[in-house]
C-alpha cells in the first residue's frame, strides 16, 4: 500500500516497521467494541492492530493468550527462553519481523546477544549450548508440518533441566508463534 | 461463553485432576483465551464476512493437511455436521490428499537469505473440486495451503486474489486468524499429548 516500504533482506535485531497490504480501520472509526478487542488502547496507533481489530473478539482472545504465555512469570520458564522459543520459531518459519522483535527480547532478558545473533545469522542449527539447543530443536520440531515433535524432544528438554511446567511453556511459546508468524507474514510486510 | 468443554484439553486427552491439568491451571488466562479464540472463530457473534460453513471447510482442510490426528478428526466431523458440509466432504478430502507435503518452505527477499530458498509444491485446487467448492472457497483453500506450508511466500498479490474472489477485508482478517489459530491449536494439542504419553 505504501510507496515507502524498504523491506529488510536479512534477519536482524534492529527495530523494524510493518506495513499492511489491506486497509486497517481508521482510528476515527473505532468503537468501544474495537477498543475492547485492542486490550491496550494505545494499540489504536498501530497499523497492524487496527487491521486485526476488524475482528475484535478474535483479536482480544489472541492478545490475552499471548500475554499470559509470555508475561506470566510467577513460575515456569524464564522470560528469555520463552522469547528464544518465539525467535527460533520465527527464524524457522521465515518471519523476519517477528524474529527481530523476539530476538531483541531474548537478548535483553538473557544478556546473550551474540548467541541470539548467531541464531539469526546461522539459522536454527546454530550451536547455542545444551539448554538453548534443546529449546530451539523442540520449537523447530513443533513448527514443522507434519509436526515432528516427539518423546525425544521431551527427553532432551529434561536432560537440559526443564520440568513439565517449563516444557509446557516451550510448547505454548513455540506453538503461539505459528499463529503470530502467519498473521505478520500474510497480511503485510516489514520495512526498515 | 465458557460453557463448552475446553477444546484443547479434550483433544489432548487431559483429564481433570491430572498433572498436566494442574500445569495448565497455572496459565489460566492462556487456557481460557485459547478457548475464547476457538469460540470466537467457530461460534462468532457475526458470521457475515465468513460463513460457518466456510470456517468448517477451511478448518477441516488445514488440520487435514497436518496429517491424521484427533484435531483433524474433530474438524472433519464438525464439517460433516455443518449445514451443507456433508456435500463438501468428498472435495475437501480429495484436496487434502493433493495438498499434503512437508513445510515450511518458500523464498526470501533477494539477498543473503536467498541461499535458504526451498522449492516445494505450489498448490492449486483441482478442476474437479471447483464446482463443489465454488470460487470463494477454492481461493480460500489455495491461500490456506500457502499459510500452512510456505507462509514466507505470502505477497500483496495473494490479498488481491482473495479480494477478487469475493472476500472482504474483514473476511480476510477473520480467515487469516482462523488458519493461524489452527496452526497454534494443532501444535499445542500435539505437544501436550506427547508430554502426557511420556508421563503415562
Amino acid at each position: 500500500m505504501s510507496a515507502t516500504v524498504n523491506p529488510p533482506v536479512a534477519f536482524t535485531q534492529d527495530e523494524l516497521g510493518w506495513v499492511s497490504w489491506i486497509d486497517p480501520l481508521p482510528e476515527a472509526e473505532l468503537t468501544e467494541r474495537h477498543y475492547a478487542g485492542l486490550v491496550d488502547r494505545s494499540r489504536a496507533k498501530s497499523e497492524y492492530f487496527r487491521l486485526l481489530v476488524r475482528d475484535p473478539e478474535v483479536l482480544e482472545a489472541r492478545t490475552k493468550t499471548d500475554k499470559d504465555i509470555f508475561y506470566n512469570v510467577v513460575d515456569g520458564l524464564p522470560r528469555a527462553e520463552r522469547e528464544l522459543a518465539a525467535a527460533a520459531t520465527s527464524r524457522y518459519n521465515g518471519c523476519i519481523y517477528c524474529a527481530s522483535v523476539h530476538a531483541r527480547f531474548a537478548s535483553t532478558y538473557s544478556k546473550r546477544r551474540d548467541d541470539v545473533q548467531r541464531l539469526l545469522d546461522e539459522g536454527v542449527k546454530a550451536d547455542l549450548g545444551e539448554r538453548w539447543n534443546a529449546v530451539v530443536k523442540a520449537s523447530v520440531a513443533l513448527a514443522s508440518t507434519p509436526i515432528a515433535f516427539g518423546p525425544a524432544n521431551i527427553a532432551e528438554l529434561r536432560r537440559a533441566g526443564l520440568d513439565d511446567a517449563e516444557i509446557v511453556d516451550v510448547i505454548n511459546g513455540a506453538s503461539f508463534f505459528n499463529w503470530a508468524n502467519r498473521l505478520m507474514l500474510s497480511l503485510g510486510e516489514p520495512s526498515k | 461463553m465458557m460453557s463448552t468443554q475446553d477444546i484443547i484439553d479434550t483433544l489432548a486427552g487431559i483429564e481433570p485432576g491430572s498433572a498436566l491439568d494442574a500445569v495448565r491451571a497455572r496459565r489460566l488466562q492462556a487456557r481460557e483465551n485459547a478457548q475464547k479464540s476457538y469460540l470466537s472463530l467457530f461460534e462468532p457473534i457475526d458470521a457475515g464476512d465468513v460463513s460457518l460453513l466456510e470456517r468448517a471447510a477451511v478448518a477441516a482442510f488445514v488440520t487435514g493437511l497436518h496429517g491424521e490426528s484427533p484435531v483433524a478428526t474433530f474438524y472433519r466431523e464438525k464439517l460433516a455436521a455443518s449445514a451443507g458440509g456433508a456435500a463438501l466432504l468428498g472435495a475437501i478430502d480429495a484436496e487434502i490428499a493433493r495438498g499434503k507435503t512437508s513445510g515450511p518452505y518458500g523464498s526470501y527477499p533477494a539477498g543473503p537469505l536467498s541461499v535458504e530458498n526451498t522449492a516445494g509444491l505450489i498448490y492449486r485446487v483441482s478442476a474437479a473440486s471447483k464446482p463443489a467448492l465454488g470460487a470463494r472457497l477454492a481461493a480460500a483453500l489455495e491461500h490456506a495451503h500457502l499459510l500452512v506450508f510456505r507462509p514466507r511466500d505470502a505477497a500483496a498479490a495473494d490479498m488481491k486474489a482473495l479480494l477478487d474472489a469475493g472476500w472482504s477485508a474483514t473476511g480476510i482478517v477473520t480467515f487469516s486468524q482462523l488458519v493461524a489459530f489452527l496452526s497454534f491449536q494443532v501444535r499445542v494439542v500435539s505437544g501436550l499429548r506427547t508430554l502426557a504419553a511420556v508421563n503415562a
